[in-house]
């Protein structure tokens, strides 16, 4: 039995572990050594806290003290004054933004009391490279009660009555899923698990991977028992090299305690998992093309039926599964269909896990019961906006879902009311927006990102989206006209009605979504030729300011395409229809009397022209 | 590492880690618990509060008590010392001087496990100009 008396927790999540974290975990254990406090203090490296905005992240238990920023050169007064003496070091506490205070116990910080952390109980409280520590947290527990008192079809079933819908994104109820691989008979199955997370800005799957893999391969383990499957598979891409290293040593431990292999918890059940990599291309988190992918194969879905339940990998009945949604079996399991059905909204059960950017205080990853709503989330776990700026919009879903705006922060969130307000679910990356962003760039980034990952099977998605994309940057250009809003409405609709894949389907909603919810804002931009938030730098205007300006023809002389007018000593004046953009009259002028505004005076300029 | 052959096994695996790391899971909920606040200023560890936090580590699970054990600064009491405050869930926290291993045991079975007051109590004599987390 140990006797440590306080566990330091630090934080070994992909986004720590950039800001010096592995080096800080080293020097704590030197630190303590030297103080001979070895035997007294537990160093444990975990998953993430979640609260990467403020990362490094060390934690001190039992005190629950949370400790932001931490640099190498602080370990030792932490030692010194924390561990040795017992006084906090007040200077890397979470600062309460409102009241000014420094929090004590995290339990009490904004970020974390609103959450609920189901998929991500464990994250951030055991070392994700140690099984003892997860089995101390009853990982395994729910395969072993699953293999010795349930039958697969009471298994499916209760998975069936928690409501626990696929977290990937469509939301789709996983017991049927299940219950249907489980209905096709053939000599061999499949489990694949999805990690292959594509949105920009969205870390989820990464980070449970990182900071809780047994939760994974214990819920693979249980749907393969389930639906008759012997081996699972891993798809994860590439560029995840630390949720890959420890999957591999999660599925190494796991092989060498007998609870992955032949005769699992002396059932006679065998179940084994695999790791499959992918280079890291969007559309493989479709599951036909994940599929395809897996077998060697070009990245391209494929029509479906036959759906994956009936023909997938290597044409054999496969389920695949989003991380997210695996994270969830085993708790429902352990803990019960009424408990997790009481949690959250009528038609969405149980938590989400997502992944906040953009322009936010708090940056990173929360869990929430279904049914929150946008304000809670961005201003009490968020934060709020970055700087004190007002709300825009934020997105969600990713390059497939759309922007939610002003109207739509008290709608509580779950999949139904997300699809109906034009975005969606998706697998919950979370960029919120301020006023300082333009929506139709926003909408031309996302379309840029779909143009790229799109993978060219399909016309509609393959040439459709191209279009798009030309036509959003003419808007931008300021070359665009009012009948290009009209072009952009049509063509969104034949690519999201016609396009083979979800992928596809789903890629013109950034700009339907925007169109719909900021429709004044594109037509600035087509028809006014001006960009409220500055932000295309074409629809910028060099504008002579005439209190500063004292005439003195420096900018006139230097104007390449004699745009400027004046005579000395009186106001000069810069024509729009001339200016090409140049910049040199600004850099000419010493007395700031040019600036780059977001529009100029119109009125005045018409009466000048006539 | 041994295998785990059966769900008996597994089971047997879980209480023997769950222990190592319960601290965790208690330091989540420490209202509804037992907390022991152990002086461990240069006076208190001059006094041999050490020994007494040990005592209390170790002890505190074995007799079956959810606690959490955290250490603080000087109390100020240093005559007293070691000095341990301990606070039952919902109750006003209860600071006792002259802490040794058998006063340890006495506050254990008769504070802690039945809430009859023992000899050694000090009475707080101050306030603070912040609540005390």
């Amino acid at each position: 039995m140990s006797h440590y008396k306080m566990h330091l927790l630090v934080c070994a999540g992909t986004g720590c572990q950039s800001s010096q974290s592995g080096l800080i975990h080293e020097m704590l254990k030197d630190e303590l050594d030297r103080k001979g406090l070895k035997e007294d203090v537990q160093v444990i490296k975990t998953g993430c806290f979640g609260f990467c905005e403020r990362g490094p992240i060390v934690k001190i238990l039992p005190d629950n003290t949370f400790y932001t920023e931490v640099k190498p050169e602080d370990i030792r007064e932490i030692v010194d004054e924390h561990l040795i003496k017992g006084r906090r070091v007040h200077r890397l506490l979470y600062l309460d933004p409102e009241t000014e205070e420094h929090i004590l116990d995290s339990k009490k910080m904004g970020f974390y009391k609103k959450q609920l952390r189901i998929a991500l109980r464990n994250c951030g409280i055991i070392d994700p490279e140690n099984i003892d520590e997860a089995i101390g947290r009853d990982a395994y527990q729910a395969l072993g009660m699953v293999l010795t008192r349930h039958t697969p079809e009471e298994t499916i079933e209760i998975i069936k009555r928690s409501g626990l819908r696929g977290r990937g994104g469509a939301g789709f109820p996983t017991g049927i899923k299940w219950e249907i691989a489980r209905r096709n008979s053939a000599d061999q199955k499949y489990v694949v698990c999805n990690a292959d997370e594509g949105d920009p800005g969205a870390f989820m799957d990464r980070s449970i991977l990182e900071g809780d893999p047994h939760s994974i391969l214990e819920a693979m383990a249980i749907c393969g028992y389930c639906i008759g499957a012997t081996k699972g598979l891993i798809y994860i891409r590439a560029e995840y090299p630390l949720a890959i290293k420890r999957l591999k040593i999660a599925i190494r431990q796991a092989r060498e305690y007998g609870l992955l292999g032949e005769d699992i918890l002396g059932t006679g059940f065998r179940f084994d998992i695999n790791l499959r990599y992918g280079a890291g291309a969007f559309v493989c988190g479709e599951e036909t093309a994940l599929i395809h992918s897996m077998e060697g194969k070009r990245g391209e879905p494929s029509n479906k039926p036959p759906f994956p339940a009936a023909r997938g990998y290597l044409g054999k009945p496969t389920n695949v599964n989003n991380v997210e949604t695996f994270a969830n079996i085993p708790v429902i399991l352990l803990k019960g269909v009424e408990w997790f059905s009481s949690i959250g909204t009528e038609r969405s059960k149980g938590t989400k896990v997502f992944a906040l950017a953009g322009k936010i205080n708090n940056v990173g990853l929360i869990e929430v019961p279904m049914g929150i709503t946008l304000r809670e989330i961005i201003y009490e776990i968020g934060g709020g906006i970055k700087g004190g700026k007002r709300f825009k919009a934020v997105q969600t879903g990713g390059p497939s879902g759309g922007c939610l705006t002003e109207k739509h922060l008290d709608t509580p969130i779950d999949y139904e009311s997300l699809t109906a307000a034009g975005s969606m679910m998706g697998s919950g990356g979370m960029i919120v927006l301020d006023e300082d962003d333009c929506m139709v760039s926003v909408a031309k980034f996302y379309l840029d990102f779909i143009v790229e990952e799109s993978c060219g099977k399909c016309a509609p998605c393959r040439i459709g989206n191209r279009r798009l994309y030309e036509i959003l940057e003419r808007i931008c250009d300021g070359k665009g006209t009012g009948e290009d809003l009209e072009k952009l409405y049509n063509l969104a609709n034949v690519i999201k009605d016609t396009s083979l894949c979800g992928l596809g389907q789903t890629s013109p909603n950034p700009v339907l979504s925007t169109l719909n919810n900021f429709p004044e804002e594109y037509r600035e931009h087509a028809v006014d030729k001006k960009c409220r938030s500055g932000k295309c730098r074409n629809l910028l205007y060099y504008v002579i300011d005439d209190e500063n300006c004292v005439g003195c023809m420096a900018c006139v002389r230097v104007c390449p395409v004699n745009a400027i007018t004046g005579a000395r000593k009186q106001t000069h004046f810069i024509h729009q229809d001339k200016c090409i953009k140049c910049g040199s009259c600004m850099d000419k002028c010493q007395f700031d009397a040019i600036g780059l505004k977001s529009d100029y005076d119109r009125h005045t300029v018409s009466i000048l022209v006539n | 590492m041994t295998g785990i052959k059966t769900l008996a096994d597994l089971k047997r695996k879980q209480e023997e880690v769950r222990r190592e790391i319960d601290l965790r899971r208690r330091a989540e909920e420490p209202d509804s618990l037992v907390q022991v606040k152990v002086a461990m200023a240069t006076c208190g560890i001059a006094s041999g509060a050490k020994i007494v936090m040990d005592l209390f580590v170790r002890e505190l699970p074995r007799r079956g008590i959810e606690a959490v054990v955290t250490q603080t600064g000087c109390m100020g009491y240093c005559f007293a010392e070691p000095t341990v405050e301990i606070t039952l869930p919902g109750k006003e926290p209860i600071v006792f001087g002259y802490v040794d291993a058998h006063k340890v045991d006495e506050i254990i079975e008769h504070y802690i496990k039945q809430g009859e007051l023992v000899d050694g109590i000090i009475p707080q004599n101050y306030n603070t100009i912040a609540e005390p987390d």
